[in-house]
């Protein structure tokens, strides 16, 4: 009976590209509501759906969730790619939650002034150099497994390849030294889920650009 | 076999403070081995014990944990304070988030340039009026029970509990309008392990002031 999730937010990554990514590489079909207006925004405050007044808004299995973590910690757990015991879960928790700020980092430059931007994102693009890939590149390293956790696939497998992707969208060459992290990106990116959201016309969304900035500061009002 | 968890951390409450508050609300002993300078944070990541180079870090069970969300999940899910399924979980989940974001609005403010203290404020002490607090408290009233979630006491209301004694400190007035609230609070300030974690000499931590800024700058250069 279940009906598909739905998802309410703007139309660009954001917060919410993340959910879509892990709901995608699940094999999971999902509806997606868009807010354009300011009214729709304040519709869904005045209806009592947002908690916290905020979005992402995600419907799901009769629950009105908000909050990016607490939604994709739900679809992970449901979707079978939170590990198989506490041990491999809080693992997938480390590494999912260390890429996750480096994604929002990446979202929320895109709101700052054309210098604070760029400073922003080459920050960005450095920590994911010196700090993230290195680590992920010596467990991939020490265990010899096609997986970050468990040797399957989960949802830190996940977010550690959209982490990847746009990471090389601002920086081609930020793999060079990662010749493991190459491999993983090319081994997971063939897995079918994720190769149909890779492709033109999947539900994954472009980079923000100028509109997209546009539209979220007017219907947020900042 | 397992010692106690010991906790890597400055003398501070900060981001560890929570990861304080769960383990004493669960009853878990646990050490603390303070970072007093930038000399004791190198040697921690030389030795490799931090993954992202970053603390809280917590060895518990033959593991070092890092990233806080990850370490909060872990010591909930083995002290039974995570609800009862995935749905419960959700909905703890989504409660935490919004108290990890006023939290961090809270946390931060000692932090802000002395001419920017003053907006700040007021938009914590309006966050705090307007958005999350109705939430916790609406919460609490559409059940009646005693706890936020499923009736019995998870971490969700160990964070809120341990936030509200932080917006109290900021201004009392806050929490005036919210009966609900307060009941909370006390109720889960009786529960005996909080109780006792509540008196001088625990190891809970106090608002830190100049000082305590000023080693913290020194520690983490910046």
């Amino acid at each position: 009976m279940a009906a598909k999730p739905k998802l309410w937010y703007f139309h660009g990554r954001g917060r919410m590209e993340s959910i879509r990514w892990l709901l995608a590489a699940a094999g999971v079909e999902f509806e997606e509501e868009f807010l354009e207006t300011r009214e729709q925004y304040e519709k869904l405050q005045k209806d009592g759906r947002l908690l916290f007044g905020q979005v992402p808004l995600v419907e799901i299995d009769g629950m009105e969730l908000t909050q990016t973590r607490a939604i994709l910690s739900y679809l992970a757990a449901k979707y079978n790619l939170h590990g198989k015991d506490l041990k491999e879960t809080v693992r997938i928790d480390m590494y999912a939650d260390g890429t996750l700020d480096l994604m929002l980092m990446v979202a929320l430059a895109a709101f700052k002034h054309p210098e604070e931007k760029e400073e922003s994102l080459a920050l960005a693009v450095k920590k994911a150099k010196t700090r993230y890939f290195p680590v992920f590149e010596k467990i991939l390293k020490d265990h010899g497994e096609d997986f970050l956790v468990g040797n399957k696939f989960s949802w830190a497998d996940i977010q550690l390849l959209e982490v990847i992707l746009t990471m090389e969208e601002l920086d081609a060459s930020v793999l060079s030294d990662f010749p493991l992290l190459k491999e993983f990106k090319t081994r997971i990116s063939n897995i079918p889920t994720i190769k149909k959201f890779l492709q033109p016309g999947s539900q994954r969304k472009p980079p923000p650009d100028s509109h997209y900035v546009e539209v979220v500061r007017n219907i947020l009002q900042f | 076999m397992a010692g106690k968890p010991k906790l890597h951390y400055f003398d501070a409450r900060g981001r560890m403070e929570a990861i304080r508050w769960l383990l004493a609300a669960a009853g878990a002993e646990f050490e603390e081995k303070l970072i007093e300078s930038s000399e004791d944070l190198d040697k921690l990541r030389y030795d490799g014990s931090l993954v992202f180079q970053q603390v809280p870090m917590v060895e518990i069970d033959g593991m070092k944990l890092v990233q806080t969300r990850a370490i909060l999940n872990y010591i909930a899910t083995k002290y039974d304070l995570y609800g009862k399924d995935m749905k419960e979980r959700a909905l703890i989940d989504m409660y935490t988030e919004g108290v990890a974001d006023l939290g961090e609005m809270i946390m931060l403010l000692p932090l802000c340039p002395p001419d920017q203290k003053n907006t700040k404020l007021t938009l914590i002490q309006e966050r705090a009026t307007n958005r999350y607090l109705p939430a916790f408290e609406n919460v609490l009233k559409s059940h009646r029970q005693d706890y936020l979630v499923g009736n019995k006491l998870s971490k969700a209301d160990i964070h809120l509990v341990e936030l509200l004694y932080y917006v109290e400190e900021l201004d009392p007035s806050l929490l005036a309008n919210f009966p609900l609230l307060k009941g909370l609070k006390t109720r889960v300030s009786n529960l005996p392990a909080v109780k006792k974690f509540l008196q001088p000499g625990s190891q809970r931590k106090l608002p830190g002031g100049e000082k305590s800024l000023e080693r913290a700058r020194k520690i983490f250069k910046f």
